[in-house]
């Protein structure tokens, strides 16, 4: 087991690398600079600032020169915002993101998990088809409409909670909602899917004949197998919220670092840019080494293989 | 009083293509201590048989239309689930075709072979797992202490269905409903595992339906026998007189498809045609478009009844065909070339 | 590895009769056939999928021929006119410069179906030649191609698609194949396994023994066989792809005014959708109606092509 963590570490160390050297060159051979603007810098000045962000230097050399600084935990200057490192921007904006994002995995697992549930067990009743029929609404109802249809009907005409914003806890439930209801659709389908299969198996028959009740039937018998696909489906879920995230923290005015990747993207702010990109690919990859430990431990099956 | 009296038990499934009567009016007793063999192809109703006792029948869309299966003095099949549930894995338990995919494979040995035990008495977890590791070493399981531990695949077929027998008795039942419990495994695994339920039940004085294709597994462990066919019986009586008297058409059919009782060097006896479909009426003799037969009678009206032989050996009494005539003149006819191309073959 | 040099050395003999080929071929086509009638008796049962394929040709055709019939311009504007809310000369209402919002419902349509379908397309043209090879060729070489989608598989890859619109521009053709580009890996592993248990078969083995080459048996004898679940995933890709455009369209990242997508609609929608709510609901209605019916539609196909996976 030691060694099934250390090795899927260790890919993923290999893994981030990859993202970051290929990030970096499609970032440096990008046309442009992120120093030029509307405004008219004269040539002095502009090489000035490009020789203070070590972009006068060969682009390996710069790379060498990055990959050093990242790995001691700096990720540089901002190239846009001037006087603020990327690690500030970070630091700043990160947990807010990070808040959102953990709500909208609650509202997701927590909602779709024990619906996909009921739904399974309740197979074929009216509380298989309302919550199927609902949750096959929620996947075509992407964030980008879920939330401001959500805003238009509990911000502005109900008029139950604020629209924009990031202040109390009030501020939190729409925007974790938009986020995290498409995923909970999702989670719903999967581990109704999951739990079925397991419902239709022989040893489950072996356990009525031995006189389990259906409770412990459903709890300890399908359960855990009935989960594996909902937990797999965690890591795409996880990737899926962070970019759902850019369009949230647009839609909500809140400020996250979704909007600062975005806009660091739009404006070429280089070192930004690979700082979010990395951060984002090192929270994916833990997440799927989760998902990975997870997995092994439901499924003794898998141990040994 | 009979341990198990089933009387007229029917059973059908109501599909898209129309009503399935799987069990079409079957009517058996069993005494404590007593082994009962039911025999039929694939499809003739023998395991939903006994699926129906144990009411483990998927509803919808199978449905137990009428009769009784008086169990100790109480109808199964009006029992409440509660009830119900009492009873399975208790005093009845089951045995399956395929141990590949009886056990959960997501469950300790240890767990799933205690969880009867646990569900049935106010025994405590460590009496229970000392139980369980005595019970898989009376089925013959070496070092039980630590396999107890393991999970399903991480044992062989013939393991899991040591295993599964021993979770099966390890509430010691009044019976034990074993459904072709031999047919998923190697023909080398078979002859032990029926042995090892022999033992049990010589010590447990276990009652066992053993439902099987297998006419030779019946005769060697057997004391009473039902032959099915079509969702009815066609033959029941003690082993000794289905086997050295057999009366119905089906069942001296089926004895000459044993291998070992047939002549070295001959093709093997196969009965021709299909299985009965039993989404459709059948009138008269279900066997009636396979039985080898003279043919005496356009096949009319309704299904024959079980007539009694004497000393409670009953069969079909079909009155289509001439059974009195020798089995031998059934045999299928072979020319002497079609034999010399077997050989080489 | 070894039998395929074997036969790769028979294929330099003289061709044997193609008698045999043809006639294997025709065996497959008519099975093939009768496979393709099943499966659409039994799409033809599911009304859900079968109201889902008429309600999406229903809206192609509203938005590809829609147009044409319609007096209005999709990018003239009425300046004067303003936002004003559904009438009878402008059923969905016009947008902050006074275009009909029909029109440009319609021509969004346009440009979010024609990316769905070419970049599906792009996405599956990688997806079955590379399943297919990784399937076809087996052992270290295919574990490990599917191990390195097992790795994609992991990756931010919408981050990805964010850096390579802004780094080489916003265009039409680099949302297709940007897109494509990543969409692919369901469909390679489908077509893998697929192709993992045909080759096995014998007709493979005969077209092998006949001396044809690996990329005519790939492409002639295996592919079409996988054809089945590939149109479904195809079917469920297309959603997919159209939900990835609006996205970036919504970012302002994907199509670029004056052209408009669905996602370019719902954006202005939600930024007006205090005052004028019209243009939200209408592109958003569209877009969302689209996806609910391709996904029935992929569900039905699915098991209508593949009755052992629909267990109930």
């Amino acid at each position: 087991m030691l060694r099934f963590i250390a090795t899927r570490l260790l890919q993923g160390v290999l893994v981030l690398l990859a993202i970051y050297a290929v990030t970096f060159f499609l970032v440096a051979a990008t046309p442009g600079s992120p120093f030029s603007s509307e405004r008219a810098i004269s040539p002095e000045i502009l090489a000035q600032i490009e020789s203070f962000y070590g972009y006068d230097k060969p682009v390996t050399e710069r790379f060498v020169t990055s990959i050093t600084n990242v790995l001691h935990g700096e990720f540089g200057p901002s190239a846009v915002y001037a006087n603020r490192t990327v690690t500030q921007i970070i630091g700043a904006s990160f947990p807010v993101s990070a808040k959102l994002g953990l709500f909208a995995l609650a509202v997701a697992l927590g909602i779709g998990i024990p619906v996909g549930i009921l739904a399974a067990v309740r197979q074929n009743s009216w509380l298989d088809y309302l919550p199927m029929s609902i949750s096959m609404g929620g996947i075509c109802l992407p964030t980008f409409v879920m939330g401001p249809l959500l805003v238009l009907i509990f911000g502005l005409i109900l008029e139950w909670l604020p629209v924009a914003g990031w202040f109390g806890w009030e501020y939190t439930i729409l925007p974790s909602l938009t986020l995290g209801l498409y995923y909970a659709a999702y989670f719903a389908r999967l581990t109704r899917g999951g739990m079925l299969e397991m419902l239709n198996q022989d040893w489950v028959r072996t356990a009525r004949a031995k006189g389990v009740p259906e409770r412990t039937i459903i709890w300890k018998h399908c359960l855990k197998g009935g989960l594996i696909p909902a937990i797999t489906f965690l890591g795409p879920a996880l990737a899926g919220i962070i970019s759902g995230s850019f369009v949230v923290e647009t839609i909500f005015q809140i400020p996250g670092l979704g909007q600062w990747f975005v806009k660091g993207a739009l404006n070429r702010d280089d070192f930004l840019i690979l700082g979010c990109t990395v951060l984002f690919a090192a929270l994916i990859v833990v997440m799927n080494l989760i998902v990975d430990i997870v997995q092994v431990a439901l499924n003794p099956r898998l141990k040994y293989e | 009083m009979a341990l198990l009296e089933v009387s007229d038990l029917r059973t059908s499934f109501h599909t898209r293509g129309g009503v399935v009567r799987a069990v079409d009016g079957v009517s058996f007793t069993l005494d404590k201590g007593e082994t009962l063999g039911i025999v039929g192809e694939s499809g003739s109703g023998k395991s939903v048989t006994c699926y129906s006792l144990m009411k483990l029948i998927p509803e919808p869309p199978g449905r137990i239309e009428s009769g009784t299966a008086f169990f100790d003095g109480q109808d199964l099949l009006q029992m409440s689930p509660k009830q119900l549930r009492k009873i399975r894995g208790n005093r009845i338990s089951m045995i399956f075709q395929d141990p590949m995919t009886s056990l959960n494979p997501y469950l300790r040995i240890s767990t799933q072979l205690i969880e009867a035990l646990r569900i049935h008495t106010n025994i405590d977890k460590k009496a229970a797992l000392k139980k369980a590791i005595e019970a898989l070493e009376e089925v013959g399981i070496p070092g039980a202490a630590q396999r107890v531990n393991q999970y399903p695949h991480e044992f062989s077929g013939g393991m899991r269905q040591r295993v599964m027998i021993a979770m099966a008795l390890i509430t010691e039942p009044d019976l034990l409903i074993a459904d072709e419990p031999t047919t998923a495994l190697d023909v080398t695994v078979q002859a032990q595992i029926l042995d090892i339920i022999k033992e049990r039940q010589n010590r447990l004085g276990t009652a066992v339906i053993l439902v099987t294709h297998d006419l030779g597994v019946v005769a060697g462990t057997c004391d009473k026998v039902n032959v099915m066919y079509g969702g009815k019986l066609m033959e029941s009586g003690t082993a000794e007189q289905v086997f050295y008297n057999a009366i119905h058409p089906y069942t001296r059919s089926l004895q000459k498809t044993i291998p070992s009782l047939q002549a070295k060097g001959e093709n093997l006896y196969t009965i021709a045609g299909l299985p009965p479909d039993v989404s459709k009426p059948i009138h008269g003799c279900a066997f009636y478009p396979r039985c080898p037969y003279p043919k005496t009678g356009a096949p009319e009206g309704d299904r024959p009844q079980l007539v009694d032989a004497g000393d409670g050996h009953c069969f079909a009494d079909c009155r289509f065909c001439d059974s009195s005539a020798p089995i031998e003149t059934v045999l299928p006819q072979k020319d002497a070339g079609d034999l010399a191309g077997e050989e080489l073959a | 590895m070894s039998d395929h040099s074997e036969t790769a050395v028979l294929a330099d003999e003289p061709v044997p009769p193609p008698t045999e080929a043809s006639e294997i071929a025709a065996e497959e086509l008519e099975e093939g056939s009768s496979l393709w009638r099943d499966a659409w008796q039994r799409l033809r049962r599911n009304k859900l999928a079968l109201a889902s394929l008429f309600i999406f040709l229903a809206i192609c055709l509203f938005c590809v021929a829609g147009p044409w019939f319609s007096p209005y311009n999709a990018d003239a504007q009425d300046l004067f006119l303003g936002a004003v809310g559904p009438s009878w000369a402008h059923p969905f209402g016009t947008d902050t410069l006074g275009r009909d919002l029909m029109v440009r419902v319609m021509e969004g349509g346009r440009i979010s179906l024609l990316v769905g379908l070419v970049a599906t397309m792009v996405a599956l043209l990688i997806g079955v030649m590379y399943g297919a090879v990784a399937g076809y060729l087996g052992g270290k070489v295919d574990s490990a191609m599917m191990r390195f989608v097992d790795l994609l598989y992991a990756l931010p890859f919408t981050i990805f698609v964010i850096l390579l619109m802004v780094a080489f521009g916003r265009s039409l053709w680099l949302i297709f194949v940007a897109i494509g580009a990543i969409e692919w890996l369901t469909t390679a592993r489908i077509v893998r396994s697929g192709v993992l248990g045909l080759k096995k078969q014998e007709f493979v083995e005969a077209a092998n023994s006949l001396g044809f080459s690996h990329m005519r048996i790939i492409v002639r004898h295996l592919i079409p066989n996988v054809l089945g679940p590939v149109i479904v995933v195809a079917t469920l890709t297309v959603p997919a792809v159209m939900l990835l455009e609006a996205f970036l369209s919504f970012l302002g990242l994907g199509v670029q005014p004056p052209d408009a997508s669905w996602g370019v609609l719902i954006n202005e929608g939600q930024q007006n959708m205090e005052i004028f709510p019209w243009m939200l609901i209408f592109p958003a209605f569209f877009f969302a109606l689209t996806l609910f019916c391709l996904n029935f539609l992929g569900d039905g196909l699915r098991d209508a092509l593949d009755p052992k996976s629909a267990k109930d």
